[in-house]
């Protein structure tokens, strides 16, 4: 290798491995969205992964939420007073919580518990062989271990993403109330006065969206987990980096397709 | 019979499997031998399917092993993995069963649990231990609720690896005995792979010696003492010194 193209190779190298893990990714996507609509399903998978991915999130999300709502009402009326527009807390909490901070912050503390468990849980099983064990029972892995949690995480996270926003709302009321001085019944009417439907639907959305990214990236890496505990860390650490990474590239997109124009 | 003809495999630069040639008849039981990292559980996988061969033929009862049809090639095969490879969210009686509820050969729920059970029975566990999750059991149970598995849709053919791994002498006695029990009773045809000696001579009709990527030796299992070939005689007597280095 010449002086000349040894740079260009050090360069070449990591964009191709990138593509190449891209278009991984994007096969694996493909492979789970077909086999959703083809048959033999696992019920009895689904709702199991059901209640992992949605029932016991709820706490962690909740908790992220009523702390988000109310600090976002006491950051709103500090800004806001620079040019006496405190008044604007209640529907500047509301939009932004089911817009943005409720998906978003959703589908991040979504992906530190669900991306990291279902990629630890699957890679676990690779490294043990239980995915060959799988395959010689006649059973897709992927069929049997990736769709039932990719399908279960698109339909929760959206479901946790509205009692987020409620909760979020509930915070910024409780904060708006209780330590800014707000009238109670004011600060509800403003918040239902300018809050509009879309607002609440394209926040689900994005939910939809982040939750099979979050399952998809757990399953991904899981099921291409590298040997021995280390090979399973690994994977645990990407399935989380690169679904938050996802989360944050997808919520830009999906805005600029909700909002922009 | 599985015929294997000029098998190769390669992880990168490493030549695994240089060229394999060898044919198992129905219903004995062939022990594949050779040290650690010879390539003798990639053989199996790529039997299996598990994983693909680069370049060779594999065929069961003459019909090419990629071609066939997946569900029902793999609808033949049992197999006892390494470590038991037993589901742990699954309890003991539903990974005996697994097959049984799912698929061609799937049985109502009450009728796979009491097979399931029946499956235990055999490999000398009780009852009770049916509804146990696998974390819940020692080693020597895992491999047993494994074997239990391997035999549950009574398959034609069964793959054991490494059968004894990790077990102590009296228990790899055990798995042992129940394999070649097993074996004999469901007349199978039995592929194990192991560098156990003990295992050889307990469970093996032929014994087949994979060294260096091909198939160094093969033969009944009354000449694996009696053989001259000097791989097989320093790997069944465990000499350091010999045509196999002892630092690879």
């Amino acid at each position: 290798m010449t002086a000349l193209t040894a740079p260009l190779a050090a360069i070449g190298r990591p964009v191709l491995a990138a593509l190449a893990a891209i278009g991984r990714v994007a096969f694996f996507a493909a492979s789970v969205i077909g086999h959703i609509f083809r048959p033999p399903f696992y019920p009895r998978e689904f709702f199991h992964a059901l209640m992992q991915i949605g029932w016991f999130s709820l706490p962690v999300v909740g908790l992220t939420a009523v702390f988000t709502g109310g600090a976002l009402a006491l950051q709103i009326y500090s800004g806001g007073a620079r040019f006496n527009a405190e008044a604007v807390v209640p529907s500047i909490v509301a939009i932004g919580m089911v817009r943005e901070l409720g998906p978003v912050l959703g589908g991040l503390m979504v992906a530190a518990r669900v991306a990291s468990s279902i990629a630890a849980e699957i890679g676990t099983m690779k490294v043990t062989e239980q995915i060959d064990a799988l395959v010689t029972l006649s059973t897709n892995p992927i069929k049997y271990l990736a769709v039932p949690r990719v399908l279960a995480a698109t339909l929760a996270v959206p479901v946790l993403v509205a009692v987020g926003d409620a909760i979020g709302i509930a915070g910024g009321w409780l904060v708006g109330v209780n330590r800014l001085g707000f009238n109670s019944t004011t600060y509800l009417q403003n918040t239902v006065d300018f809050l509009e439907t879309w607002d609440v639907v394209s926040g689900l959305w994005k939910g939809a969206a982040f939750g099979f990214i979050v399952a998809l990236m757990g399953c991904y890496h899981g099921m291409n987990s590298g040997r021995g505990a280390q090979g399973v860390g690994a994977a645990t650490k990407s399935a989380v980096v690169g679904a938050s990474v996802l989360i944050l590239a997808a919520n830009y997109i999906l805005t600029e397709l909700f909002f922009s124009a | 019979m599985i015929t294997l003809s000029g098998v190769t495999k390669t992880f990168g630069k490493n030549r695994v499997l240089r060229g394999v040639d060898l044919t198992i008849p129905s219903g004995q039981s062939m022990v594949i031998i050779g040290g650690s990292g010879t390539g003798k559980s990639v053989l199996l996988k790529c039997i299996l399917g598990l994983v693909h061969h680069d370049t060779g033929t594999i065929t069961l009862d003459g019909q090419d092993v990629t071609k066939a049809d997946r569900d029902a090639f793999l609808a033949r095969f049992g197999m006892l993995f390494q470590g038991g490879a037993l589901f742990d969210s699954l309890r003991v009686w539903e990974n005996v069963a697994f097959r049984l509820m799912r698929g061609p050969a799937k049985r109502p729920k009450a009728e796979a649990r009491a097979i399931a059970i029946e499956k235990l029975r055999r490999v000398g566990l009780k009852p009770e231990t049916a509804d146990l999750f696998p974390a819940e059991l020692s080693g020597g149970m895992q491999k047993r609720v494994g074997l239990a598995r391997a035999i549950a849709a009574e398959p034609e053919i069964i793959f054991f690896d490494e059968p004894t791994t990790g077990l102590d002498p009296i228990m790899a006695g055990v798995i042992n005995d129940l394999i070649r029990e097993i074996v004999t009773e469901m007349g199978a045809t039995a592929m194990t792979i192991t560098h156990d000696m003990t295992s050889v001579r307990a469970i093996a009709d032929r014994v087949a010696m994979l060294h260096d990527g091909v198939i160094q030796w093969t033969g009944p299992i009354a000449d694996l003492d009696t053989t001259p070939d000097p791989y097989v005689q320093q790997f069944i007597h465990g000499r350091a010194t010999g045509p196999i280095a002892a630092v690879r």
